[in-house]
């Protein structure tokens, strides 16, 4: 089923995302057509299957120790932020 | 000099026949001349090329050199170079100069290798055309009216037009074997965790994988070799010891069984393109290989995987772009949620956004079970059809790409279209297998390519294939009328 405006509405909302009015029914067309694509995978039968966790299957995600390895470089990477002051990254106020 | 593989180029320094400087040079003044037309680099890094040549030059008269040492290359502009602007092909990052350099980077500079510059590539990664960049499409060698397939799109054209000897490029459902395909050169995508990730800016993190363009495997080989190895900053590289490429590229391939999936002969394949995939099997059994027709019964239902899996992962690793930290951020923002939605929905192009809301809703609330586990799922089927197949056969071998190269705009309206060209290569990242395209001819005058598909961590096996291939055939040194001068 087609994509309603309210539901293109609120998956962009969630994605942060600001759609103009005339953007909407031309992403509603995509993401539905899309979604149809992906639908094709209801043909399979996955009742007794487990879901891959990885990859490759017989690894798992390797844990590191819990220590400090990087150096503190906040004036390097606060040197590309768009706005910032006194080592703070500024952002519009959130609380009134 | 340009049209020497890397192969050549490295003995040609070796031998003293030519500096670095002198080759360096050279291929800044073909990029000078010839990159107006195919618009493949995003940034001309001159003055750091011409810095490293002359090192790697006095590297040279000090006998440090490696074989690498002196050689250009390209990097695809999704990998964070220090210093230098990484835009990922993107308007959200094109004010961000890297404060950092990825692992594959740095392996590239301790190798000697001079970087020429960052190559153009879809937004993000994602895309199949290189028409989804925010600095206009790639346009390939052989044909300026056609794409050179994505997302690595420059990074295939460079080689295409002899611009590089060399270059890298991801591949998170085709984009380093698609390109290479439609632009007549050699391109590998090696196994989930061979190549470290660190510094490369995320797409689908259980797919994205880096890795070589060349000429010919012979060059992969070389590149790879250098590429390949453990590193402890990216939590998905797997420490396994790396094989000596180049010594296997000979091996004969008597009592190799390759695998032909009869699903890759279906679902709308070129007649012209089968027949010059026909023709590669014939070398191959002329090679000493058995030929063995296999079943991939799942893999027709890789793409609708793919698109629930990727999107989703993207539309997770794409969050961080919030216009706080770095990237571009909208003007006068009234308050903090109009500050992340303008700053995102000025900085991304319409096919992220896309696949970011794709993403959003199958993993929102309600839908998850439906697409994400379904997804993984059935991708769990997926590998266990190539498991399977390779209890029988050494690698498989089929089509790269449908059809040959599509021209310019002929599907960039239509997302799903755009979707279907990347049918064969998009099983290989979601089973985390090592692929390979190669030339195979031409048909119209435009360049085919074949699919080499390896078991895990078995790069030499198609490395060694492709390279007795190269031995029987002169695809790969096919050059673009309008680039042999």
């Amino acid at each position: 089923m087609p994509l309603q405006r309210h539901e293109v509405e609120k998956i962009a909302h969630l994605a942060r995302l600001s759609l103009a009015e005339q953007e909407i029914p031309f992403y509603a067309s995509n993401l539905s057509n899309i979604l149809k694509l992906v639908a094709e995978i209801n043909k399979a039968e996955t009742d007794h299957i487990l879901p891959l966790a990885h990859p490759l299957e017989d690894l798992t995600q390797r844990l590191r120790e819990d220590k400090v390895t990087e150096v503190d470089q906040r004036e390097l990477f606060q040197s590309i932020a768009p706005l910032t002051e006194a080592g703070l990254y500024l952002v519009p106020k959130v609380i009134e | 000099m340009h049209k020497m593989t890397l192969a050549q180029i490295s003995q040609g320094l070796a031998k003293k026949s030519f500096s670095s400087l002198e080759l360096t040079q050279h291929y800044l003044a073909r990029i000078h001349k010839l990159d107006k037309t195919f618009n493949s680099f995003i940034t001309v890094t001159e003055e750091k090329a011409l810095a490293q040549a002359k090192k790697a030059d006095l590297q040279r008269a000090n006998n440090q050199a490696g074989p690498l040492t002196g050689v250009p290359i390209a990097h695809k502009d999704l990998f964070c170079t220090q210093g230098v602007k990484t835009s990922c092909g993107s308007k959200m990052l094109d004010n961000f100069i890297a404060p950092y350099s990825a692992t594959l980077v740095l392996q590239m500079e301790a190798a000697g290798m001079v970087m020429l510059g960052k190559v153009n590539m879809d937004e993000f990664a994602m895309g199949s055309s290189n028409e989804n960049s925010f600095y206009g499409p790639v346009r390939n060698p052989w044909d300026n009216q056609r794409v050179p397939g994505g997302s690595s799109g420059g990074s295939a054209a460079v080689i295409a037009a002899r611009l590089a000897p060399a270059s890298t490029g991801t591949d998170t459902g085709g984009s380093i074997r698609q390109p290479a395909a439609l632009c007549g050169i050699t391109g590998l995508k090696p196994t989930y965790g061979r190549v470290s990730r660190y510094g490369m800016v995320a797409f689908a993190s259980s797919l994205d994988q880096a890795g070589p363009f060349a000429q010919s495997a012979q060059d992969c080989a070389l590149l790879l070799q250098a590429m390949a190895g453990f590193d402890a900053k990216d939590s998905t590289s797997v420490n396994i010891a790396v094989p000596d490429y180049a010594a296997q590229l000979n091996q004969p391939l008597t009592g190799k069984t390759i695998g032909i999936p009869k699903e890759y002969f279906e679902q709308g394949l070129d007649k012209a393109v089968e027949s010059r995939v026909q023709a590669a099997i014939e070398i191959f059994k002329k090679c000493g290989a058995q030929i063995k027709e296999v079943s991939l019964p799942s893999s027709p239902l890789s793409i609708g995987v793919y698109y629930v899996v990727a999107s989703a992962e993207c539309s997770s690793n794409l969050s961080r772009f919030d216009g706080v930290r770095y990237g571009h951020r909208c003007d006068n923002p009234r308050d903090l949620e109009d500050l992340y939605k303008r700053s995102r929905s000025e900085g991304f192009g319409d096919e992220v956004k896309r696949r970011i809301m794709v993403g959003t809703h199958v993993l929102s609330t309600g839908y998850y079970d439906a697409y994400y586990l379904k997804a993984q799922k059935v991708r769990k089927l997926i590998c266990e059809d190539f498991k399977r197949v390779f209890t029988e056969v050494d690698f498989l071998l089929g089509p790269t790409t449908p059809t040959p190269a599509f021209k310019i705009g002929e599907k960039s309206s239509d997302p799903v279209s755009m979707y279907l060209s990347d049918i064969y290569t998009i099983a290989t990242n979601l089973a985390g297998l090592p692929g390979m395209s190669i030339p195979a001819g031409f048909v119209d005058g435009l360049p085919v390519g074949i699919q080499l598909t390896g078991k895990h961590f078995d790069e030499s096996t198609l490395l060694n294939a492709a390279h007795l291939y190269q031995q029987e055939t002169d695809w790969h040194q096919q050059i673009p009328a309008s680039c042999k001068e």
